[in-house]
């Protein structure tokens, strides 16, 4: 898996500030009658790049969607960027427009081309003239290196093109932070070091992000902080390294040798 | 070639060549489109036989047309004369002499520019919306048609429909007064409110005081006197024009987790939908009276436009929700996700795709409302069909003429419909960026 790395960097080089960016205390949420996420508690600074893995089914994905509020807790406090998520709709705005989400299936609107996609967000929820939300559009995509695609559509682009654009395309709202969502399990082999390469790119920048992924070479190459969670609850979390040699709970220890491949 | 070894390099290309005689042109074709098979060419040979055999009847009668006469008689009289005792030929005559009864039913006749131009004026409304190359400036015009269509077609006091208009003005206003302070569900209950309330205890009076200071007036025509095509196009583009937006919302209102307005769409679409289109004619007709104040005169085509409109628009929000519902649910979190509000959403993301996806539905529904328009003979309006036809055959000339009015006025149903069956197949193929 780490092959797929292309750079190596050292992640406690880079800067973690000590301001807070989420703050989760004791979330609980249902689906139903469900407990699928138990007591979660949970700081992330600005510009930490934590990775979130466990089993299938063990609520990852139901946790970072809460941080946007693309799933509702029922329990407890998620405060984002100093803004608390509850039912108000100004917060949730407010907190929309500050994180940015990358989907395991891109999400990419297949009805507009690779420029309206981009262009979408910034002209219509931050009203950015239409002039120079294009010309940031373009700046993202040169970042991700695919600005010859602009004018096409989603579904003329290959699934690794695709993911890097869904990334301009949240880049372009300039978000302070970033949730990824199994990034890369659509992908095939080959398609997956690019998108890699582009989030190590936005973590050498410092942006704040959190990761669900089993991609363990990246959590090694980037990640300050790994969250391992089972049955709706963390279960441990500690830095790569100590996380990926000296793993201290026995779920961890299982869940580790299977991933890896033991 | 040595066949044993087994690296090869080409050093000489190939050139290309044309295929055998036997595989191309029309004897290619012939063999693989129409005799395949032994069933494809039973099919072939049945098909053709059909064809013929409707040809063979049809093409003698048609083939003795006559164009010039005063009456029915007259037309057999000039058929005998030219072609000989015992035969029969199609009389147009009929249509020559009667087609602006066909086009207008009573409409006063030195008035006909009125309808012509309203007709004019539509397709110059109608084409930026069904073009996106024409100036996007036009689309302004399209929104004031249905109002100048009005006065045009009914005459009357010019007010009337510039303070209809204003409802529209007064709902977006008071959308956007009330959406900064109360809310987007509070903002949009106002822009259906206000409107309402307007039409329905303001808008006649202060179109009555303007009326008093500028009186701009073309002469009146009462709903009776329509007829003809200028009936079927105006209850068939009214309700075209209205019953796709209220389709959409309540596609949007069955999909909705507000509990009212999911129940109300819901209960509204399956009622609808349960009940025959005449059914609900003849409650536009009759029923509405009793429930109506005394002396309400409520237009009997406006009532008969509501019905329809209610009709197709049911029919249509189970379409678009088929649309919505064929459409991924990461399509609804990424609009969310990057921050679009709910009506952005719906406006630049959903919808776009889930009509897409329901245009041949849509279109269906539209070429259904149109011909459904005959159906009004049945509250006593001369639809172009039944209602005029009879009207003509009513006269000592045309009595017992059969064929000819039914085929004309079929023709030009069928020149609309298929002209929409068509717009919307370049629709789809215009909007097709899947690329699969
Ligand atoms: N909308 C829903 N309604 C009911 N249950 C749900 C819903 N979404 C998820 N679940 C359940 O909640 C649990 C956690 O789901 P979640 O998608 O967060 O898991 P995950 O850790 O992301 O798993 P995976 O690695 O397979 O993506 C699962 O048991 C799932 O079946
Ligand atoms: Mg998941």
């Amino acid at each position: 898996m780490s092959e797929a790395i292309a750079r190596q960097i050292d992640p406690s080089q880079m800067k973690v500030s000590d301001e807070v960016a989420i703050q989760i205390s004791q979330m609980n949420k249902w689906y139903g009658t469900f407990h699928v996420l138990r007591d979660i508690n949970m700081t992330v600074n600005r510009g930490e790049r934590i990775v979130i893995c466990g089993p299938s089914g063990s609520g990852k994905s139901t946790l970072i969607r809460c941080i946007n509020r693309l799933e509702e807790h029922q329990q407890g406090q998620i405060i984002v960027d100093g803004t608390e998520l509850t039912s108000d709709l100004k917060n949730i705005d407010k907190v929309r427009s500050e994180v940015g989400m990358v989907f395991q299936h891109f999400n990419l609107f297949p009805h507009l081309t690779i420029l309206e996609n981009l262009t979408l967000a910034p002209i219509w929820v931050r009203k950015t003239p239409k002039a120079e939300a294009i010309e940031v559009a373009m700046h993202y995509l040169r970042k991700v290196k695919i600005p010859e695609q602009a004018n096409k559509y989603p579904g003329q682009l290959s699934g690794g093109q695709q993911q890097r654009v869904a990334i301009a395309r949240s880049l372009c709202m300039k978000p302070r932070i970033m949730l990824f969502d199994e990034p890369t399990s659509a992908l095939d082999p080959e398609m997956i070091k690019e998108v890699l390469d582009t989030m190590i790119e936005l973590a050498e920048e410092g942006m704040t992000m959190l990761c669900v992924t089993h991609e363990m070479g990246f959590a090694q190459a980037v990640a300050n902080r790994v969250i391992f969670m089972d049955q709706g609850q963390i279960v441990e979390q500690n830095n790569p390294k100590e996380f990926f040699n000296n793993p201290q709970s026995d779920r961890t220890k299982l869940f580790l040798s299977q991933i890896l491949g033991h | 070639m040595n066949t044993s070894t087994s690296t090869f390099v080409r050093t000489e290309m190939l050139p290309e060549q044309s295929p055998p005689l036997t595989e191309a042109g029309a004897v290619k074709w012939v063999r693989e489109n129409l005799f395949s098979s032994v069933l494809n060419g039973i099919l072939t040979v049945l098909g053709v036989a059909v064809v013929a055999y409707i040809i063979v009847g049809i093409a003698p009668w048609l083939s003795r047309s006559v164009w010039n006469a005063g009456s029915l008689s007259e037309c057999r009289q000039i058929i005998a004369a030219t072609w000989g005792e015992g035969v029969t030929g199609a009389c147009w005559a009929v249509i020559r002499e009667r087609w602006p009864q066909y086009l207008f039913g009573f409409y006063p006749s030195h008035l006909y520019w009125r309808p012509v131009l309203a007709f004019a004026l539509l397709v110059v409304a109608v084409a930026p919306v069904l073009f996106d190359k024409l100036p996007r400036k036009m689309l302004w015009f399209s929104l004031v048609y249905p109002a100048v269509g009005f006065w045009l077609l009914w005459g009357g006091s010019v007010w009337v429909p510039v303070t209809a208009l204003a409802g529209f003005a007064i709902g977006y206003a008071a959308a956007k007064l009330i959406q900064p302070v109360a809310g987007t569900i509070l903002a949009t209950i106002a822009a259906v409110l206000a409107p309402v309330l307007w039409w329905l205890f303001l808008a006649g009076p202060v179109a009555d005081a303007l009326h008093s200071i500028m009186p701009i007036a073309l002469q009146g025509v009462r709903s009776r006197e329509f007829g003809g095509f200028v009936l079927a196009f105006t209850i068939g583009f009214t309700g075209i024009a209205f019953s796709l937006p209220l389709g959409v919302m309540l596609a949007l209102g069955r999909q909705s987790d507000m509990f009212i307005v999911n129940k109300l769409s819901v209960g509204f679409i399956e009622f609808i939908r349960g009940v025959p289109l005449i059914t609900l004619l003849f409650t536009a007709s009759l029923l509405l009276n009793y429930f109506l104040p005394p002396g309400t005169d409520f237009d009997i085509i406006l009532r008969v436009i509501i019905m329809v409109v209610l009709f197709a628009a049911a029919y249509i929000a189970e379409v678009v929700r088929g649309g919505l519902a064929a459409l991924p649910r990461g399509q609804y979190e990424a609009a969310d996700a990057l921050g679009l509000d709910y009506w952005k959403a719906q406006r630049l993301i959903i919808m776009p795709q889930a009509l897409k996806i329901s245009i041949p539905g849509i279109v269906s529904t539209f070429i259904g409302l149109f011909k459904d328009t005959t159906l009004v003979v049945f509250v006593g309006l001369l639809d172009p069909l039944k209602g005029i036809t009879d009207a003509v055959r009513a006269s000592t000339d045309w009595k017992g003429i059969y064929w000819e009015p039914y085929i004309f006025v079929g023709a030009i149903f069928f020149l609309f419909c298929f002209g929409m069956s068509r717009y919307s197949m370049y629709l789809e193929s215009k909007l097709k960026t899947d690329h699969r």
